[in-house]
């Protein structure tokens, strides 16, 4: 299962899943690592910075090229996965378990505004062609 | 419709991502690109390169053209067998191409060109041809694979699976070939360790791809290629030198022969060339990932990097970068990389040779 239904998604290919506690994990979804390639460099945002819904926060890096994480809803940093940091091919290894980092949302009926995991295969179904 | 190698079938049932190269259709890793860069490393690889040409020259003239043409001493090609590293200039001096010439006899060299190039350098050659050498044959070999095998286990490797290759290369010195009937062994090639690389006719590569592959021979995609060749400090054509540049500020100044009487094509503008800047290399000492054109600050003027990557060898990014001339060894610089500014440190290159670090 590379784009799981209990996640929600982004354009921009992020993921995101709301948490027990009421914030939502990010992360970048299996495909976007996929045409990333081997990960070797991640910078998440700093823990207590406000994002706007699209902005730029993170950046992943590959062996081939750097690409923008974008945060996927407003609110604040409360998290970042420093395992993630540390060792960036986790992503790699497993995209929905490495969340880089996790926000507390500013409205948290925002998370239904993302795609959901059918318009999510889309997107990446229209990319494919 | 991208032009396919004889090796693409093997490519794809290997599962390779595959990318376009320069108008083909090439592997750019089968699974994991660092995997690939450590296998080439400590072991052996092998890379379908077919996308580049080998061309023949053929004629009593020979010598004396590439004498012309090229700007390294081919004077220094004088056992049959030996290789060169040589710029193809135009006569502004700026880089039409990198290429290997390969001495077999008075009236036979080789060249292997890029791929991106190698219509131009064919039209250009033949232009100097009808110049400097008319009667002379140049034949492009596009009925010709190439692959490359490297690592330190490459050239036993090699031997496993075609025997009948020992007797005749196991003697090559670095940079000497052989003609093996229908194998042609150069040992040579792009990633900084020992190895061949093959020219062979594209009908039998799927097989001779197959015996390497049996006898324990990963295959190795273009990405890997570039951050092994980056690793060993080796220039990479359209990137670290094009037509705009000379070899003397790209850091080729050891490949041009400015000293014999011969003259050769880009010769004079070399000599009047005042020289500003030339190629360095760079070492990350930040976090982060080193890019090309990501512009460089220093004390002696500004810079920028032609080639940038993560290490794999080394675990950390390294670059070549175009930097004021002057600048020391040693130094501390400073690179733009998005909105911030990241230390690096210039270092002599090549980064790594025969699998072990060069730098401090």
């Amino acid at each position: 299962m590379t784009i799981p239904n209990d996640l929600k998604y982004t354009k921009s290919h992020e993921w995101v899943r709301v948490e027990a506690d009421g914030t939502v994990s990010v992360g970048i979804t299996h495909h976007a690592q996929d045409l990333l390639g081997d990960m070797v460099y991640v910078e998440s945002p700093k823990v207590g910075r406000q994002l706007a819904a699209g902005e730029e926060c993170a950046v992943v890096e590959s062996v081939k090229a750097a690409s923008d994480v974008y945060a996927p809803i407003a609110g604040e940093v409360v998290a970042v996965n420093e395992a993630v940091t540390d060792a960036p091919e986790k992503i790699n290894q497993d995209a929905y378990s490495a969340w880089m980092f996790k926000l507390k949302p500013a409205n948290a009926a925002d998370v239904n505004g993302l795609l959901d995991a059918a318009a999510y295969t889309a997107v990446v179904a229209s990319e494919a062609h | 419709m991208l032009k396919q190698t004889a090796l693409n079938a093997a490519h794809r049932a290997l599962g390779a991502k595959m990318v376009d190269f320069s108008g083909w259709d090439m592997p750019l890793h089968y699974g994991s690109q660092i995997e690939e860069h450590h296998q080439v490393r400590r072991d052996a690889g092998m890379f379908d390169v077919s996308h580049m040409l080998a061309i023949d020259i053929e004629g009593p003239p020979a010598r004396d053209f590439l004498r012309r043409l090229l700007a390294n001493n081919t004077d220094r090609l004088q056992i049959p067998g030996k290789a060169m590293y040589s710029c193809l200039l135009n006569e502004q001096g700026g880089v039409l191409d990198d290429l290997i010439v390969y001495y077999m006899r008075e009236d036979w060299f080789r060249v292997v060109v890029n791929a991106a190039t190698c219509d131009k350098d064919v039209a250009w050659m033949e232009a100097q041809r009808d110049r400097f050498a008319p009667g002379l044959k140049l034949y492009p070999r596009r009925e010709m694979a190439i692959v490359a095998v490297q690592g330190p286990q490459a050239r036993e490797k090699v031997w496993q699976a075609v025997p009948e290759l020992r007797l005749a290369t196991e003697l090559l010195k670095p940079f000497q070939a052989a003609d093996c009937a229908s194998y042609f062994v150069g040992r040579t090639g792009y990633t900084g360790e020992d190895g061949f690389e093959i020219v062979l006719p594209a009908t039998q590569a799927p097989v001779f791809w197959e015996v390497l592959y049996a006898a324990g021979v990963k295959p190795i995609g273009l990405g890997a290629r570039d951050t092994l060749r980056l690793e060993a400090g080796m220039n990479l054509y359209g990137q670290d030198m094009d037509e705009t540049v000379t070899p003397l500020e790209s850091g080729l100044a050891w490949t041009v022969d400015l000293i014999a009487e011969r003259d050769f094509v880009g010769k004079a503008a070399l000599k009047e060339q005042a020289l500003t800047r030339d190629l360095f290399g760079l070492v990350l000492v930040d976090k982060g990932v080193l890019r090309s054109h990501q512009k460089v600050r220093t004390t002696y003027g500004d810079g920028e990097i032609t080639s940038g990557s993560f290490a794999p060898t080394l675990d950390q990014s390294i670059a070549l970068a175009r930097l004021p001339k002057q600048i020391p060894i040693g130094e501390l610089v400073q690179v733009e990389v998005r909105e911030k500014l990241l230390s690096a440190k210039v270092v002599k290159y090549p980064f790594v040779r025969n699998g072990k670090s060069l730098i401090g």
